[in-house]
């Protein structure tokens, strides 16, 4: 049995050990176009800040743990994918077949149709290669402007400070990660970081970048500013790479679509990570998530079933945590809300504390939260669980501090309930 | 046989003596805030329940973690967090949906009960024997950890 699975980030590696670890005797190539060993975009913001080397943000120790498993790694880019012929063709022009093919292609970093965006002194942050980039011109005192507050712009944010530079950042929503944060909690993020001294614009797009006479480029803002700087960063979203799948037989919405057993539309090809849009816990419907955590799953039950081990995927709940300039903020599920469900808060912007809690019926089925570190995870188990809270949830109502309690004495047996 | 912390909650008198062993073997201080085993106090009911890391088979924080940081001591079966490789990403955090690995401002890392190598401190300081090291089939942690796990979706194999 071959096994190719492409792509060699977390839910590429995972798949390939769980191959192996089912099928002893079969044959497990991933097939990367990277020039590093596997390594993780979660550890990039800590390169930027010098806490590891690029070492450090590799998935596994490359110098014995594939070998080790006999999992062969190829550097090469795919260029074509023919699922009839059960073949993929690399950049050097050879072929490879296949019996079960896993997508884990990943995404990648996309631009804004802003003029300008070319030049050599703009770069996204995605990759190892862009963060060597962003290194570079990143120097103590340069002027650095970053498009974008999402997540990755925010978890940079800590990273570029360290580096003494002067930075601005454009963000087009009215608040800091407004895909993960509401209003209040976006809003207390925002303050936080113009408290320590950045340049904060919101509701503000940039219209171009053009070069300068100085060798850096002037940015120029919706708002009339007009910002030099020696390195433009853009953190503008990613999407999914499924560009070699054109023509195929595989079906593609936003993403690869699978099914239950993370199966496309074609029976010896799966998908897992950033590029498989699978189903999510809290909408049952088939998403785009691209988070850490869902590639893992995905990798893993991919694997499962490519080995035969059928195994049911029955969601992943969507959940971010970032940590900002040392404020801490996280979401997971159905953060804003549902129709006819009722909120618990709290909002203590002196202190940079937020809590939101949302309920269907007695359920949790999302929360956000801001400054708090202790405990977070319960979260996901008072969600993932579909706990019915009792007389709990009126309790959260009036305290949403008390997560913990609630779940234990949800889940234990206390001598009450 | 493999053991594990089982916890009576019924027999927690919420002296937090665990807490104080806890943090004082791991960080070097008697500070409860940095325990990684943590006591839970029920006023209206008048009841305590410590609370930490059951070591369940599911891994949820070591599968999550992008840096190959958390590993199994195959002596305890703890899963445990190696600071070398820990970038203080605190994906596990919300992975582990238990609560029980925590971010330490203190480290930049997280942290997380490691069983002290097979000799729980928080075990050795409960003077009621709420917290007891015993043979892992007594502590009946599996039912307890089967009825808390069992509906969490992500993966069941179904044969």
């Amino acid at each position: 049995m071959q096994h190719i699975i492409i792509g060699a980030g977390p839910a590429g590696v995972i798949a390939a050990e769980t191959l192996r670890k089912c099928d002893p005797a079969a044959s497990v190539t991933i097939i990367g176009d990277e020039p590093e060993p596997p390594y993780s975009r979660m550890a990039i913001p800590y390169y930027l800040s010098d806490n590891i080397d690029e070492a450090g943000s590799y998935l596994r120790d490359p110098s014995t743990h594939y070998s080790k498993y006999s999992i062969e790694l190829v550097q090469e880019r795919v260029e074509k994918v023919d699922s009839k012929a059960k073949q993929v063709t690399l950049s050097d022009s050879s072929t490879r077949n296949y019996d079960k093919l896993l997508l884990a292609t990943g995404s990648r970093a996309i631009s804004p149709p802003i003029p300008g965006l070319d030049l050599p002194q703009v770069h996204s942050c995605w990759t190892l290669v862009d963060a060597r980039h962003i290194i570079e011109l990143a120097k103590p005192g340069a002027n650095v402007v970053l498009i974008g507050a999402g997540f990755i712009g925010c978890i940079i944010l800590e990273a570029l400070v360290k580096r003494k530079i002067k930075l601005t950042v454009v963000e087009t929503g009215n608040r800091m990660v407004p895909r993960m944060l509401n209003d209040k909690a976006g809003g207390l993020l925002k303050q936080w970081c113009i408290d320590k001294g950045i340049d904060v614009h919101t509701s503000c797009s940039v219209e171009s970048v053009k070069a300068a006479d100085n060798g850096e480029v002037q940015v120029s803002l919706s708002d009339g500013s007009k910002l030099p700087a020696a390195l433009v960063i853009t953190a503008t979203g990613v999407k999914p790479n499924i560009e070699m799948l054109e023509g195929t037989d595989i079906k593609l919405d936003l993403g690869v679509l699978v099914n239950h057993s993370m199966q496309t539309s074609n029976s010896d090809v799966y998908a897992a990570g950033d590029v498989a849009q699978g189903i999510d816990f809290s909408t049952g419907n088939f998403e785009v998530q691209a988070i850490q955590p869902t590639a893992a799953d995905h990798g893993r039950i991919a694997a499962l079933n490519m080995a035969g081990n059928i195994t049911e995927h029955h969601g992943t709940l969507n959940m971010n945590i970032l940590d900002t300039l040392g404020l801490v903020s996280c979401s997971f599920g159905l953060w804003m809300g549902v129709d006819g469900g009722e909120q618990a808060e709290l909002y203590n912007p002196g202190e940079f504390q937020y809590i939101n809690l949302q309920f269907d019926g007695d359920c949790l089925v999302g929360a956000s939260t801001i400054g708090k570190t202790q405990h977070i995870g319960v979260l996901r188990g008072l969600i993932e669980s579909r706990i019915n809270l009792g007389h709990w949830k009126e309790r959260l109502l009036k305290d949403p501090t008390c997560i913990m309690e609630a779940y234990i004495a949800s889940t234990q047996e206390l001598g009450y309930s | 046989m493999q053991k594990s912390l089982h916890i009576d909650p019924g027999k927690c008198t919420g002296c937090l003596q665990c807490e104080m062993a806890c943090s004082y073997d791991n960080t070097g201080t008697f500070n409860p805030s940095r325990s990684y085993i943590k006591v839970f106090t029920f006023h209206d009911e008048g009841r305590f329940a410590p609370y930490t890391c059951t070591q369940c088979d599911e891994a949820w924080c070591m599968h999550a973690c992008p840096v190959d940081a958390i590993s199994v001591d195959l002596a305890t079966g703890a899963k445990i967090i190696s600071d070398d490789k820990c970038v203080g990403c605190k994906v596990c955090t919300i992975a582990c949906p238990f609560g029980t690995v925590n971010y330490s401002q203190a480290t930049g890392k997280v942290v997380k009960c490691d069983l002290c190598g097979g000799d729980p401190e928080c075990a050795k300081a409960c003077p009621t024997g709420a917290i007891t090291y015993i043979d892992a089939d007594w502590t009946g942690y599996d039912r307890m950890m089967a009825s808390a796990a069992k509906s969490l979706p992500s993966a069941e194999a179904t044969h």
